[in-house]
Parts: structure tokens; C-alpha cells; sequence
């Protein structure tokens, strides 16, 4: 009898909340078969089995939490491999990862995780161990202070020295690491902590629920993006009535085409002609990065909440091809298919709520991110010109930004560059 | 039933004896297999030890000679070789019995004999008296070093050595020629000279020591000229001919001309290869490069994720020093440890005389990735310390990034350079500033302060310098 153990998913995936079980005691078990549905921080994932035998014991429950390799089912039988797939030789060269940013879930400290070897039991399969952090060279911090920085699971190279030089010292570590914990809600946050809240229920009933994944996730990232970046945003409108008759004239009964793959087009070219809007910035170092590739993510409605999938390299897409991909995307995320790899690499995002209504608003950049576009409901309005008004189909398109890389004037720019090649729809490539 | 250990370690050097070490110490259940009695490895015993062991000889009879410039005569020293041998094989000994004492204290198993691996848990020894056991292992750690790389198509002949026969002290030749340039060949044959031979080198690249800076070679290379009786640059050896008394070597310089030359003896030091095969790597995960050198990670790892890989078998540079660093992120990775082999500085010493060594960024180095460093240097000229051993060729210098003011690298030429760049590693580690080593009181009068006054320097005002305002 062998224990099956749940196995690595994914880069920074350490837990999930198992959802569903694919599977039940007696049950012949093949290699790469799934058996379990489990909700990560932003995709329900289903995960394949690693060994071969017959299921003789599920040691879990549907709402339990499970970490990489806890121990999920006991199996009989031939068992190929039975280990969590832990360092493997391939990953060798991820470990050198030339990126310096972090992804949104690499900013957590990595507290102590389940599947670190105990005190007690020092000398434990080596596999067990988590994926050490990339080496860094020429850091100017004494071998103390990146042995300690190694230990909390912290980026050296992220934590912003303060001595001569850029000299980082323990303190710097210590700082570093507190920030990241307290710019966490629902971590230790102080923000949380010193305001009580009041007791509700003296104003009537109310009911407490626990949030899902999704929603500590958006609350998470939402919280630091609005505290990391200073937020601008501009607003202009578009005059899309060319647009929507091209939209109902490549629409039809068959297939409908919204106006989000026209903006989207119309925001790769954008990008491209404002480089400073396809970036990011490296506070740690004091650089932008510049990204030669146009991914724009899209904000999508699901039942669990906001998910954000990437639409990747756009700009070698025509708008057809993106309404198909982007309609393959939207339902994958409804059907909670989407996978990690789908919301990584975004460059962009744009969030369209003009199908519920109102007329313009500010959303939060995406982080690592430096710019968003909200697009509303477009309204028919009267538009002075040559002399008279003339009924217009018009669209609000809100613009929020990081200002620490993006001046206003350059903002308004972008906004303007971009309502322009709305109006005038037929410069976008439609690919008919 | 074979016995399982937690960690085997195959090969006993400064990396592995090191490991076996540390692992018992945190309270793993240790073996090691090698094939010396005792560990030690070539360090001990064909390498560094019994060569500085030589070179602290030959320091004395040099500065014997040298001390006729102050009015000291001595008379032409009389050299023992058998005895001289015999002391050298006592440094050894006791060194590597020690070791053996110190494995034995942690209940180390101890085989004699050398090992292979059937699969990727399982070894097989081939013990010293011929008999075979099997043992198991839960991780082990693959350090069975290097050795010396050989000329193909040589003549067979005792008369042509390499840095182990070199050691041996079987006899001191008349004439000899050292095959390389580099930090072994330099090191034994400023040995061989002192010694009584006449020594000269041959090198294939424009400088000594390929690798570093030439300004600090460059000082090692004026004093060496007065030295060896012939130092032949940009010159490849054709051919090696074994003749009765030696062998005759046929070579060919820069613009293409052949020569011949006969020597007594012939020393081949043209570098070291890893001992990666016969080791039954191909019965485990473990991969190995197209040089030899067994693929690791950043915690010394192998593709073989129960198996690791340190020192000169897992990569350059091949010093001991580097071996018994990665011997600890080897064996602390294993216990659970979050640790990675990262070093900021590995330093390097040349042991010639006088001694080169330097740590972090080489100006070569700097200059291979384009980067903006300031060079800042103490001439020991100017050192009183270095004036009272009437040793002034010598140089220190600190590499420094000129907008943080890091130093990066540190590079000294003279005597005691070897054991005066621990300082530098200190500093490029600790991501020391020109200040802090400007601002730190070093004691008078030694050639430490060279340091204090290279950093100066790059303020421009050292005190035993004077630089002309601009």
C-alpha cells in the first residue's frame, strides 16, 4: 500500500481547496488520469494521478484544503511513482529565471509550507523540498543577509539595500519582508487590525460567509495594486458609430461579434505606438522593463467572481481571430477551465462593462501592470459639426494609469490616439 | 540485507571528506568510499600539501641567496632529497591520518576501495582487497575530484611527469621542462628551481598564467625570466622524443619555426579533467557534460535528484576551497536546508613567488562583459613593509564599480599575496564600499596596508602617493 501524494501543479501553487472527487474507492487508477477537481487561488484545476494501482482509502474530503505532497489516496498495486515530482532535472534552468519580478503569488513570503521536512525528521527525501529561489549575482549583501533573505523565501535581488552602495542588510531583509506582509489584507494588516469592526447585528440580522478563492485573491491583489501604484484616470470619448456598423455588418445570426475585439485591436497598436504603456516598473532597481510582446488581458464576469484571462500576442491577431479566441476564453473561465498559465503574461487589460450599463469609471490597474481601460455603455448623443448637431453613436473610454511612469499629458495622448483609430474602423485589420 | 545509509560519499578530497563531516555532525548516517587509506584526496596528498610543503622549501633557500644583498652569506645549501621526501611524506601522513581519526570520532563507515553505481540507490564497492559489497543509500554525493590531463600519443617513458610523479621527489634533473604555463607548472617549477634544476617553461597562449589580469602576471613574469632559464611564449610542442638521459622535445614558435631541445626531464601540466568515468553514471539519472563535468544546480544537485555532485567533478574552477564550500550547500540542501552555492568571490592563489591572487571581478572579466569599472592600485614601492623585505615587485589593486563605489574585485602580486586576499573575498562578500576599506585601520607596518592604500588611492589622495592635482 502506497500513499498517493497530491503533486506540484504549478510555479507558486502550494494549496487548493478540493472542490470535487473524480474518483472512489476500488477504482482502477491509470497514470495521468484525473481525480480530483481543486480550486487554487485563481483556477479550479483538475489534477491528473502520477501513479498506477487501485484506490484503497481517499484520505480527503470535498472543502478540504490539501497542500503539494499531502498524502491524498492510499493505493494498491503496482505503483510507478508514488513521489511528489519535486525538483525534477528540468527545472534546473527555471531556477535561473532571468525575470526580477515577481508574480502577484511570488510576493507572498513563502511562509513554512506542509511540505517541508519537520524538525524531528531532518534528513527527508530531498524531493520534498520546495523549489529553492533562482542564485543571484553580484548582489551587494554579506552572505549572512542572503542566507537569511533564502530562508524567508525572499528575492534578494527585490529587497532595496539602504547601505552605501545598495548595500542590503539584515534590517533591509526584515523591512522588506514586513512590507510585503502588510501590504497583504488578511495577512497581518494592521489597516484591519486597528479598525474593529461594529457589531452589525444590532441593526438587524446578518449572515458571515466565508470568501472563496477568487475573492481573497481579488481582494489581495486589488489591495496592493490601489497601494502600490498612484492611480490616474482620464476619460474621452469615441465616436463609434462607423464602428457599429462595421460590428452589425460582420456580425450575424451564426456568430455575434462584440465591440471588445475592435478595442482590443485597436489597443495592441496602441501599445506599440506607446511603449511606456507596455511596461513595468522594477522599483528594486530603478528600471522599467519594456515588453516586446502585445498580451492584453480581459476582464471576465464569472459566478465566482473577476477572472482576467490573456489574450496572448494580439497584435498579430485580426479582430476575428481575437473575438474567437476571446469567446473560447470567456467560456472557459465560466466553466472554470482556465488554467494559471491562461491569466499569466497580461500587458494590458481591458475591462468592458458597457453590456450592464453606466457611463464611465475608474478601474484599478492590473499590477504588474501600468495601465487599464474601462469601456462603457456607448450612448447616442448630439455632436456639433459643420454648423449643426448631428446624432452620434458615442463611447466613454476610461483610462486609469501608473503616474509614475505615465505623464498625464501622455495619458490624454493615448486616449486620443486610441479613440481615433475607433472612429476610423476600417484602418484595423478585420481579417475577412 | 545490504546497509542503507542516508549519504554516501564517493571520494574523500577536501569536498568530500568535508561533507562526510558536516552530514555526521548533523546526525545523518554516513559512509565514504574511496580509494586511500585515509581521506585526504589529492589535495593531501598529490596536490596542494605536499606542493606548498616543496614551495615552503624553496622559499627558504631562495631567500637564503637574497639575504647576501643585506651582507648575510650563507654557503650553497646542501640538499638531502631523501630526507627532504621523507618530511614531506610525514606533512602528508600526519594530515591524512588525522582525517582518518576525525572520521573515525564520527562513526563515519569507512571503505576503502572505489565504488559504482548499479542504480540510482544502490552501490557496489570493489573493496581494496579485491572482495565486493553492496551497499544502499538514500542520497549520495559524487566527489571524486580530478585528474591531470595527459599529451596524447606521448612516448611512454619515466622521465615524462606529471604534477603527482612531479611530487614524488623521485630526483631533482638537471634540466627541466614544464609543458603549460599555468598555476601547477609555475608552481613546480619555481619548486625545481630552487631546488637546484634549471627550469624552463613552455606556454601555448602570450602570457603566464592564462586567466589573470595581465598586470598582475606581468610581475610575476619579470622575476620569473631571472628565474627559469627560458620561458617560451606562443610556442606549441610538437613532439616529444624519449632519448637515453631524457627527451627530446621538438617545438614550434609563434612564426613557425621548429626546434628541438633536450631535457632531463619532462613536466606535463596542461591542466586537469574530471574522474567522471567508471563510476556506473549510467545506471543512475546523473548527467555529464561534453568535458566530463557532471551537470548540477544551484544546490549541487545532479539530474539524479538523490544525488549530488561537488568539486572538481561538478565544475570550474577546480579548487578546494570551492569543493569544501559546495561540500556544506551539498549536504545542508540534503538535510532540508534552503541553501545555494553563491558565492560573490571565489578567491585564487598562485603560490609562486611572489604569489598572485585575486577574488570577484577580474579586469579580464570586466572587460569580457563590457562593464565600467575603476581600476584603482598600490604599487609596493611605495610599501615601507615590503621595503623591509627588500620585496617591492608586488602590486595590490581593488576593482571597483565606480557609481555604487563596490568593490567588485581584488587582485594582489607579491609575497604573502595568498594569504592577504582574504581580506578582498571579505569585502567583494560583504559588498564593501572603497571607504570601508579606506576607513578601516590596518596595522603598521605590513603589506595589509597595500589594501587601505589602493582604496585610497581611488579618492586620490593615498599617503605614500603622490598624485598632482588636476
Amino acid at each position: 500500500m502506497t500513499e498517493l501524494k497530491l503533486p506540484e501543479l504549478g510555479e507558486n501553487i502550494v494549496q487548493g481547496t478540493v472542490t470535487k472527487i473524480l474518483v472512489k474507492v476500488g477504482d482502477v487508477l491509470k497514470m495521468g488520469q484525473n481525480i480530483l477537481e481543486l480550486e487554487t487561488d485563481k483556477a479550479v484545476l483538475e489534477v491528473p494521478s502520477n501513479a498506477d494501482g487501485v484506490i484503497a482509502e481517499i484520505l480527503i474530503k470535498s472543502g478540504t484544503i490539501v497542500k503539494v505532497g499531502q498524502p491524498i489516496f492510499k493505493i494498491k498495486g503496482e505503483s510507478t511513482s508514488t513521489q511528489t515530482p519535486g525538483r525534477q532535472p528540468g527545472d534546473m534552468a527555471s531556477a535561473v529565471s532571468p525575470s526580477r519580478l515577481p508574480t502577484s503569488e511570488g510576493l507572498q513570503p513563502k511562509a513554512p509550507q506542509g511540505n517541508q521536512p519537520t524538525p524531528s525528521d531532518p534528513h527527508n527525501d530531498t524531493t520534498n523540498l520546495t523549489t529553492p529561489l533562482p542564485i543571484r549575482k553580484d548582489i551587494p549583501a554579506a552572505p549572512s543577509v542572503r542566507l537569511l533573505a533564502r530562508e524567508l523565501g525572499i528575492d534578494i535581488a527585490l529587497v532595496p539595500g539602504s547601505g552605501p552602495g545598495g548595500r542590503i542588510s539584515t534590517d533591509d531583509v526584515k523591512a522588506y519582508c514586513k512590507m510585503l506582509n502588510t501590504s497583504r489584507p488578511g495577512g497581518s494588516a494592521p489597516a484591519a487590525a486597528s479598525h474593529p469592526l461594529p457589531n452589525f447585528s444590532k441593526w438587524g440580522s446578518v449572515r458571515r460567509e466565508a470568501m472563496n478563492n477568487v475573492r481573497k485573491k481579488t481582494a489581495e491583489h486589488l489591495s496592493f495594486a490601489w497601494n502600490s501604484i498612484p492611480h490616474v484616470t482620464q476619460f474621452d470619448k469615441a465616436d463609434i458609430t462607423e464602428l457599429e456598423k462595421l460590428r452589425q455588418s460582420v456580425s450575424n445570426s451564426g456568430k455575434k461579434i462584440s465591440i471588445t475585439p475592435f478595442i482590443i485591436k485597436a489597443a495592441a497598436a496602441a501599445l506599440k505606438k506607446f511603449p511606456q504603456f507596455n511596461a513595468s516598473i522594477d522599483m528594486a532597481t530603478q528600471e522599467i522593463i519594456y515588453k516586446d510582446y502585445v498580451n492584453i488581458g480581459v476582464a471576465v464576469d464569472t459566478d465566482r467572481g473577476l477572472i482576467v484571462p490573456v489574450l496572448k500576442n494580439v497584435d498579430k491577431m485580426s479582430v476575428l481571430q481575437i473575438s474567437d479566441e476571446l469567446a473560447a476564453l470567456a467560456e472557459r473561465a465560466r466553466l472554470r477551465k482556465t488554467t494559471i498559465e491562461e491569466m499569466q503574461g497580461g500587458c494590458f487589460t481591458i475591462s468592458n462593462l458597457g453590456g450592464i450599463g453606466g457611463t464611465c469609471f475608474t478601474p484599478i490597474v492590473n499590477w504588474p501592470e501600468v495601465a487599464i481601460l474601462g469601456v462603457s455603455r456607448g450612448s447616442m448623443e448630439p455632436v456639433y459639426a459643420n454648423g449643426q448637431f448631428v446624432p452620434k453613436l458615442m463611447l466613454t473610454l476610461s483610462l486609469s494609469y501608473d503616474h509614475r511612469i505615465i505623464d498625464g499629458a501622455d495619458g490624454a495622448r493615448f486616449n486620443r490616439w486610441l479613440c481615433e483609430a475607433i472612429q476610423q474602423p476600417s484602418l484595423l485589420d478585420l481579417g475577412q | 540485507m545490504n546497509a542503507t545509509f542516508q549519504l554516501v560519499v564517493i571520494g574523500a578530497g577536501p569536498g568530500g571528506y568535508a561533507a562526510a563531516f558536516l552530514a555526521a555532525d548533523l546526525g545523518m548516517d554516513v559512509a565514504i568510499v574511496e580509494k586511500e587509506a585515509n581521506p585526504g584526496g589529492v589535495c593531501l596528498y598529490r596536490g596542494c600539501i605536499p606542493s606548498k610543503a616543496l614551495l615552503h622549501v624553496a622559499k627558504i633557500i631562495s631567500e637564503a641567496k637574497h639575504a647576501k644583498a643585506f651582507g648575510i652569506e650563507y654557503n650553497e645549501p646542501k640538499i638531502d632529497i631523501n630526507k627532504l621526501r621523507d618530511w614531506k611524506k610525514g606533512v602528508v601522513s600526519k594530515l591524512t591520518g588525522g582525517l582518518g581519526q576525525l572520521a573515525r570520532a564520527r562513526k563515519i563507515k569507512y571503505f576503502q576501495g572505489e565504488a559504482g553505481f548499479i542504480n540510482s540507490s544502490l552501490l557496489k564497492i570493489k573493496k581494496a582487497d579485491g572482495s565486493f559489497e553492496e551497499i544502499g543509500f538514500k542520497n549520495a554525493i559524487l566527489a571524486t575530484g580530478s585528474r591531470p590531463s595527459v599529451i596524447p600519443n606521448l612516448p611512454k617513458s619515466p622521465d615524462i611527469w606529471d604534477s603527482t610523479s612531479a611530487l614524488d621527489l623521485e630526483s631533482i634533473p638537471e634540466n627541466l621542462l614544464v609543458v603549460g604555463g599555468g598555476y601547477i607548472g609555475m608552481e613546480l617549477g619555481t619548486a625545481y628551481h630552487e631546488l637546484g634544476a634549471k627550469v624552463s617553461v613552455v606556454e601555448m597562449t602570450p602570457g603566464l598564467l592564462p586567466g589573470a589580469d595581465r598586470d598582475l602576471s606581468d610581475v610575476l613574469f619579470r622575476r620569473a625570466k631571472g628565474m627559469f632559464a627560458k620561458i617560451m611564449l606562443e610556442t606549441k610542442v610538437l613532439k616529444m622524443e624519449a632519448v637515453a638521459g631524457g627527451i627530446t622535445v621538438t617545438f614550434t614558435d609563434k612564426e613557425g619555426q621548429e626546434f628541438k631541445e633536450t631535457y632531463n626531464k619532462v613536466l606535463v601540466s596542461i591542466g586537469r579533467r574530471p574522474n567522471s568515468e567508471n563510476l556506473g553514471l549510467e545506471n543512475t539519472r546523473v548527467k555529464v557534460n561534453a568535458r566530463g563535468f557532471v551537470e548540477i544546480n544551484d544546490q549541487r544537485q545532479t539530474a539524479d535528484p538523490n544525488i549530488f555532485a561537488i568539486g572538481d567533478v561538478a565544475g570550474d574552477p577546480m579548487l578546494a576551497h570551492k569543493a569544501s564550500h559546495e561540500a556544506r550547500v551539498a549536504v545542508e540542501t540534503i538535510a532540508g536546508h534552503k541553501v545555494a552555492f553563491e558565492p560573490q568571490a571565489i578567491p585564487a592563489v598562485v603560490f609562486t613567488d611572489p604569489e598572485i591572487a585575486w577574488c570577484g571581478l577580474t579586469e579580464i572579466d570586466a572587460a569580457k562583459a563590457g562593464r565600467e569599472v575603476v581600476v584603482s592600485k598600490f604599487p609596493w614601492a611605495a610599501s615601507g613593509r615590503a621595503l623591509t623585505l627588500d620585496r617591492t615587485d608586488g602590486l595590490t589593486k581593488l576593482i571597483i564599480d565606480p557609481k555604487t563605489q563596490r568593490v567588485l574585485g581584488v587582485g594582489i602580486v607579491g609575497v604573502g599575496a595568498g594569504d592577504m586576499i582574504a581580506e578582498g573575498v571579505l569585502a567583494v562578500e560583504m559588498g564593501a564600499v572603497a571607504s570601508d576599506l579606506k576607513l578601516s585601520i590596518h596595522s603598521h607596518p605590513t603589506l595589509s596596508e597595500t589594501i587601505m592604500e589602493a582604496a585610497e588611492s581611488f579618492f586620490g589622495h593615498s599617503t605614500h602617493i603622490y598624485k598632482p592635482r588636476k
